[in-house]
């Protein structure tokens, strides 16, 4: 369909379980169809220059910053976001790591550093404190000074292993 | 954003027919620089030209060369079987670009059309001396890149992948900066039988380079201990908020120093 002279592209994806068809300008970027679109406002756009981490999601098991993708993109995918983790009322165990570890203060970063670090511990009960710090470069944080995140994610990991 | 439509070609044939109908179009790969330059208004596209339907992600032994494929993500590079084999120097530098996000979208081809003279695999490809792919020709490295960001690459020629050859020893060690990650200074270091190939990042005015100084003293011996006295010139060395040039001086002869240690450990 053509609006104007700009394609108005219809996508087709699935996220968070629910499958959805949407008509996007080619130009709309993920995290905008996401909040905007969607109403998923959990996913989270900081600097919008690619570099805070705020807006990470999954895309078939991939972490990517959303603000640094387009929607059209994305046709056809499987997404996850950060509403897309708890089972009802029970906690991803990555997210009640973060709540019982005290992992978060402001929270805007929160969503964006757990996707990561979901990511990041699959596979790897063991990671390493400096593999954790490494591994979550590409998420800043503000407020916490990161100590409590780090343990929030080791913690995460052991509940892996168990 | 300036809007655009958006392409998906299913060839790699029908994807350079794309490009050469407008200046005004061009090709998106990771978008992991392209993105952020359309975002903030620096570029104006009428069609982006999506090259992920296209098949260039291939990695495999091309009879004595690695060849990457151009839509080959830094995190496959550095996964990659094939390379950690091959190649160990090109996993470990693609796994140390950006953060892991940026290492799951942002593309070898991307990085290479881009030209940044902060980016780490124009280093690696220039001291390898390796050959770029396009849907016209080949270039070889030492044409490829001419310029900050300004490659030998027509407005309407695509990467289809690189070949690199297998080096007796290599390794590259990069100063990080803090915030960004992109190299302050790099250094890709190359044995390949009685030459070595030094190749610099991050440092140059005119971007990537190879340091003759660095190769001369390594033909001595292929140890850190051959750099002791080496001293590089600051002439022709970026100066910005990050760095003077004195100090990027410094600090090639201190990275290529840890780059010839490393390769001695694998
Ligand atoms: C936060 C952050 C940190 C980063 N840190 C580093 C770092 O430490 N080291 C580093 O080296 N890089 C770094 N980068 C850059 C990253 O590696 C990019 O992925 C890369 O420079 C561009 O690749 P791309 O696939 O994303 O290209 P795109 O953004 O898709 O394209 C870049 C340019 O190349 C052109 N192009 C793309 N593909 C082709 C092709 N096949 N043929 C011809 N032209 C093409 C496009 O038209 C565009 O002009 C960083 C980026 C970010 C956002
Ligand atoms: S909003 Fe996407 S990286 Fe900051
Ligand atoms: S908790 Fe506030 S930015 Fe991280």
């Amino acid at each position: 369909m053509i609006l104007g002279e700009i394609d108005v592209t219809q996508v087709t994806l699935m996220v968070n379980g629910t499958q959805h068809n949407e008509d996007v300008s080619d130009y709309m970027l993920l995290a905008d169809f996401i909040r905007e679109k969607l109403k998923l406002t959990g996913t989270h756009v900081g600097c919008d220059t690619s570099q805070c981490g705020a807006c990470v999601i999954h895309i078939d098991g991939i972490s990517v910053k959303s603000c640094t993708m387009l929607a059209v993109q994305a046709d056809g995918s499987n997404i996850t976001t950060i509403e897309g983790l708890a089972d009802g009322d029970v906690l991803h165990p990555m997210q009640q790591a973060f709540h019982e570890n005290h992992g978060l203060q402001c929270g805007f970063c929160t969503p964006g550093m757990i996707m990561s670090a979901i990511e990041l511990i699959d596979g790897k009960p063991d990671i390493s404190e400096a593999e954790i710090r490494q591994g979550l470069e590409g998420n800043l944080c503000r407020c916490t000074g990161y100590q409590n995140i780090v343990k929030s994610v080791h913690e995460a990991a052991k509940v892996e292993r168990r | 954003m300036y809007s655009f439509n958006y392409l998906k070609p299913v060839s790699i044939e029908d994807a350079a027919s794309m490009l050469s109908e407008s200046d005004e179009h061009k090709v998106i790969s990771g978008g992991m620089t392209l993105i952020p330059t359309l975002k903030q208004r620096l570029a104006r596209v009428e069609r982006l030209i999506g090259l992920e339907k296209c098949g260039l992600s291939e990695i495999k032994l091309d009879g004595e060369l690695l060849k990457i494929g151009a839509m080959a993500t830094h995190a496959e590079v550095s996964e990659s079987d094939i390379v950690v084999m091959e190649n160990p120097a090109i996993a470990e530098l693609a796994s140390h670009i950006g953060d892991r996000q940026v290492r799951n979208r942002g593309t070898i081809g991307g990085s290479l059309a881009n030209n940044d003279p902060s980016a780490c695999y124009p280093a690696a490809i220039l001291a390898l001396g390796g050959i770029i792919h396009t849907t016209k020709r080949d270039i070889n490295a030492e044409e490829f890149f001419v310029d900050l960001f300004e490659t030998a690459l027509e407005e309407d020629e695509i990467i289809t992948a690189v070949s690199l050859p297998k080096p007796d020893a290599a390794a590259y060690e990069k100063f990080p900066n803090p915030a960004s990650r992109y190299a302050m200074v790099g250094v890709f270091v190359a044995k390949f039988n009685s030459e070595i190939r030094v190749a610099v990042t991050g440092a140059g005015e005119e971007g990537v380079f190879r340091c003759s100084e660095i190769e001369t003293a390594l033909l001595k011996a292929f140890s850190s201990e051959s750099l002791s006295d080496c001293t590089i010139s600051a002439d022709g060395l970026m100066s910005d908020i990050h760095a003077e040039a004195d100090y990027r001086a410094h600090l090639i002869v201190e990275m290529a120093k840890r780059a010839v240690t490393k390769s001695a450990r694998r």
